[in-house]
């Protein structure tokens, strides 16, 4: 892009679009679409974790005026028979729960009946009180009872790749001269975005339906209500144009949605089903996870064998797994490693992708054992990373399509000052608290999935772009209105990106990072699509200087079509829009994955987090006062949204290091801390220094935009390098997160 | 195996909800009479009731801070309120500090620095920082940071939120010497 561009937006930081939207209130969420003659429905929930619906009283509550339904299996009408019907895209293998369709209660919490009535009050009363009759059955809720008991999974879900198995694992590990090998355990975790899950459906008056959903997929969620209720897509649109926060809970259509459309069709009429937050715990998780690392090196710090075992509970009805060891096979160079991943069926719901699944947990064993290994063999934790820097992503056997990991270790221990870091534990004292630094990090996916998009130009040079992608706090509207701009020279204020509507174009679901890669690179195509019927328009036009020009040969910048070579030669945008006579000119394009580039190349992001904890020896309390986080995601597209991700993540990491844990009472088959005040999380007060770098690193096979995503990668290595800075400043090795105060006194 | 029943059963009838009456309440400087059960939170007949779905629903339960409004000027839950108990009082939600054209310094300042990701917290966040504001009370960042740790971002933009909200009260403390 020439230097006298003001249209080069790409890379730079400007504030969100629908900042302004957001800090007003004026963005809309599910649950706040204004629609006519709206019903309200409260979910009743299961107390117990396993058994039989006996009989639902619902007379009673029937009998208050104002209640209109109570929905149970008792009376659902007859909906899809078949198990596929209720696959969503995401859907594990197996029998997906079907909310409401018979008697058998398979998990703590799940769904019995929907009360409708004319108030929200009079729906949460008439719930609080209808009766109903269980038959208890004994529960299995525990994986600690299940560790003999775990099995291979079979094909697992989309995304899922069987465990690498390279040569004889012990026999490195018997030529070792330094050896560890230990248990690292994190209980389960819940998303816990803001924003409760809710669904306003809309029942029009010739029984169409416009679903205000919140999902991170709204192609997902029209698939899903289309093949149970047997509807067309033209009578089922699902919209979603503003997320309170996903993080993975809205990949899977949720049971507000089954719900909510089954109460508006059976009672034509429209309604709203808002889950409360203790309700926020019963679909979906991140597993309870046992993990066992071994590994061995030789004189040098070469890693000579290692073994990356992981188990975690699914449910009794799906098969859910995600990717846990993988990465112990590729972050470092060993050839002799020996990877296992099992699952063992719980009477839970199926657990759910968190925000970088498999990998936070994953990285987590693997960093925190890497620590040990460096301590066991004397050796500097980054000294020997370096030592074991891998060139190649091993488990593939491809070369990466670019890493710049090593630049990340050199840019991010001079800016937190790792030199001056003595290796022995609690050597660093500030008072009465004990000072230590730890380092750790990550290696993410960098994916791209099929998306589409459609761009229309008016003729006062005004551009809509449109694509279903989703907006959950990630920066959608923001990057796609500056790739928009940029790729046709405009003004960002001329662009608007429309996103989140079953309407437009297929994009999809927002998950695996991969959003800006896959809709970013839609947007590009279909702005250039729509760029190349522009040129031809302005080669139409008298004396135009353009007319012998290829779409290469020219330029869309600050407001013209201009020859690259000779830039004096150009045309006004928007004189090419006047003079063609058209109202608007549309283009659709599409992107998706060049397949030989992903055979040949491993394409993954990396990153490192450097943490300094302060932690009160008598009391045993920790405090995180610095990181320092270094990410290698290809080409930033936003400087400010793209931080803003990587500090969330840190948050996130400070949180599972220190606070995140949803504790089960295995009597009661139950989750007991179901809630934002026992469900630790950090506040304002937890949260000091962050630094957030990004380090440069072009990409020219992984997309055509040369990015990878950086939702998830921040979060890699964030728990770990803090649990290295606690053994650092205590010297107590604390393998099972989050590390309590019990853990250190 | 065993049978339990939830709520335990109760013999006779149900007692029928108390039932709805006018209300009237100070919104923005507007007046709203609004016809409420006894038992609706304040956040329910904002949210339901008048139309302003700004304040935001993140727990029902006074624990994570979303649903921040300023009754005469000081900063509550408003799912911890009736909305009976508020008639008479000056209730100033997020829709009332300012708009889309034209900004409060706070929601300014939350877009400069990115305060926010995915925008649920935000509203409850802002109202909180203008109700300590009008405390006066915090002047540091770690006192920033303590009197702003009833609201919850799980989005966790905690760095933006405190450099926002720092800006906005040392311009306010700048302007009073």
């Amino acid at each position: 892009m020439s230097t006298d561009s003001n249209t080069n937006f790409v890379g730079k930081a400007p504030s969100r679009v629908e900042g302004p939207k957001k800090v007003t209130g004026a963005a809309k969420y599910s649950a706040e679409f204004d629609v006519p003659d709206l019903a309200y429905g409260y979910v009743v929930s299961s107390p117990i974790a396993k058994g039989k619906i006996k009989k639902i009283h619902a007379d009673k509550v029937l009998s208050l005026p104002g209640v209109l339904h109570v929905f149970s299996h008792e009376n659902v009408p007859s909906l899809a028979w078949f198990d596929r019907n209720y696959k969503d895209d995401i859907a594990p293998g197996g029998s997906p729960f079907r909310p409401l369709h018979d008697d058998q209660i398979k998990f703590s919490m799940q769904p019995v009946a929907l009360v409708v009535a004319e108030t929200f009050e009079l729906a949460r009363y008439a719930a609080s009180v209808l009766t109903v009759d269980y038959e208890q059955q004994k529960h299995e809720t525990d994986i600690e009872s299940k560790r003999n008991d775990g099995s291979e999974p079979g094909r697992g879900k989309t995304g899922y790749m069987p465990p690498a198995r390279r040569e004889d694992a012990d026999k490195g590990l018997d030529q070792a001269e330094h050896r560890i090998r230990h248990e690292y355990i994190h209980g389960a975790q819940h998303h816990n975005p803001m924003e409760m899950f809710g669904a306003t459906v809309h029942y029009h008056p010739d029984g169409k339906l416009t679903v205000y959903d919140k999902t991170q997929g709204v192609y997902n969620c029209q698939q899903y209500i289309t093949k149970i209720f047997g509807l067309s897509k033209d009578e089922a649109r699902v919209v979603n144009l503003y997320m309170g926060g996903g993080f993975g809970s809205g990949l899977r259509p949720q049971y507000e949605l089954f719900l909510s459309v089954l109460a508006a069709l059976e009672l034509k009429r429209s309604v709203r089903v808002t889950l409360t937050r203790q309700q926020m715990f019963s679909f979906g998780h991140r597993p309870h996870t046992l993990q066992t690392l071994e590994m061995g090196t030789g004189p040098d710090g070469a890693l000579l064998g290692l073994k990356h075992y992981a188990l975690h509970e699914t449910s009794r009805f799906e098969e859910y797994t995600e990717n846990v060891v993988n990465w112990s096979g590729m972050l470092y160079q060993c050839p002799r490693t020996y990877l296992s991943y099992e699952v063992a069926p719980l009477d839970v719901y199926t657990p759910i992708d968190m925000r970088a699944p498999g990998a936070a947990t994953g990285s987590f064993a693997l960093e925190v054992a890497m620590d040990e290994m460096a301590y066991e063999a004397g050796l500097d934790p980054l000294e020997f990373r370096r030592r074991n820097y891998a060139e190649e992503d091993q488990n593939k056997k491809a070369p990466f399509s670019s890493k710049k990991l090593r630049e990340a270790y050199d840019e991010g221990a001079r800016r937190f000052g790792w030199d001056k870091r003595p290796m022995e534990p609690r050597s660093m004292r500030e008072g009465n608290k004990l000072v230590g630094w730890g380092v750790a990090g990550g290696v993410w996916d960098a994916s791209m999935q099929k998306a589409a998009a459609k761009a229309t130009i008016t003729a006062d040079g005004k551009l809509t772009v449109a694509s279903a992608a989703g907006e959950n706090g990630t920066g959608t509207y923001t990057i796609m209105t500056q790739i928009a701009a940029e790729t046709l020279g405009l003004p960002m204020e001329a662009v608007t990106f429309k996103l989140g509507d079953t309407t437009l174009p297929e994009a999809p679901v927002q998950g695996g990072s991969w959003t800006a890669a896959s809709v970013g690179s839609a947007v590009k195509s279909t702005c250039e699509a729509l760029g190349e019927k522009l040129l031809k328009l302005a080669q139409k036009m008298d004396d135009s200087p353009l007319q012998d020009a290829k779409f290469e040969d020219v330029e869309f910048v600050n407001g013209h079509i201009r020859l690259r070579k000779e830039p004096e030669q150009s045309v006004i945008l928007r004189d090419v829009l006047q003079v063609s006579g058209e109202r608007e000119i549309e283009a659709d394009s599409s992107a998706m994955p060049n397949p030989l580039n992903m055979q040949k190349y491993s394409m993954h992001s990396h990153n490192v987090v450097f943490a300094e904890v302060k932690v009160d020896e008598e009391l045993g309390t920790v405090h995180v006062s610095r990181v320092v986080n270094v990410v290698a995601a290809g080409r930033i597209l936003n400087q400010k949204t793209a931080r803003s991700q990587v500090l969330g993540s840190v948050v996130w990491g400070i949180s599972m290091a220190l606070m995140e844990e949803t504790v089960m009472d295995h009597r009661y088959g139950r989750y007991m801390n179901h809630n934002y005040a026992e469900y630790h999380v950090p506040t304002n007060a937890d949260i000091r220094d962050i630094e957030v770098h990004f380090v440069e690193e072009e990409d020219p096979h992984v997309n055509p935009l040369g990015v990878k995503g950086i939702g998830e990668v921040g979060l890699l290595g964030v728990a770990a390098a803090i649990t290295n800075a606690v053994y650092h400043a205590t010297g107590k090795r604390v393998r099972a997160l989050p590390i309590y105060i019990d853990k250190l006194l | 195996m065993s049978t339990v029943s939830t709520p335990s059963s109760a013999d006779g009838q149900l007692r029928p909800p108390v039932p709805t009456a006018p209300v009237t309440l100070r919104i923005n400087g507007e007046t709203h009479t609004l016809d409420l059960a006894p038992w609706t939170s304040l956040l329910d007949a904002l949210r339901e009731y008048a139309g302003l779905t700004g304040t935001k629903k993140g727990c029902d339960h006074g624990q994570c801070g979303a649903c921040t409004v300023l009754v005469d000027g000081k900063r509550i839950n408003s799912c911890l309120t009736l909305a009976v108990l508020q008639e008479g009082a000056d209730i100033t939600t997020i829709e009332g500090l300012g708009s889309e054209h034209q900004l409060h310094p706070l929601q300014q300042a939350f877009i400069d620095h990115d305060a926010f990701q995915c925008g649920y917290c935000t509203p409850g966040q802002i109202c909180s920082a203008q109700g300590l504001i009008n405390e006066g009370k915090a002047h540091s960042e770690d006192e920033i940071r303590e009197l702003m740790s009833g609201n919850i971002c799980r989005c966790g933009a905690y760095v933006g939120i405190l450099a926002a909200v720092k800006e906005v009260v040392d311009a306010k403390t700048a302007s009073k010497q």
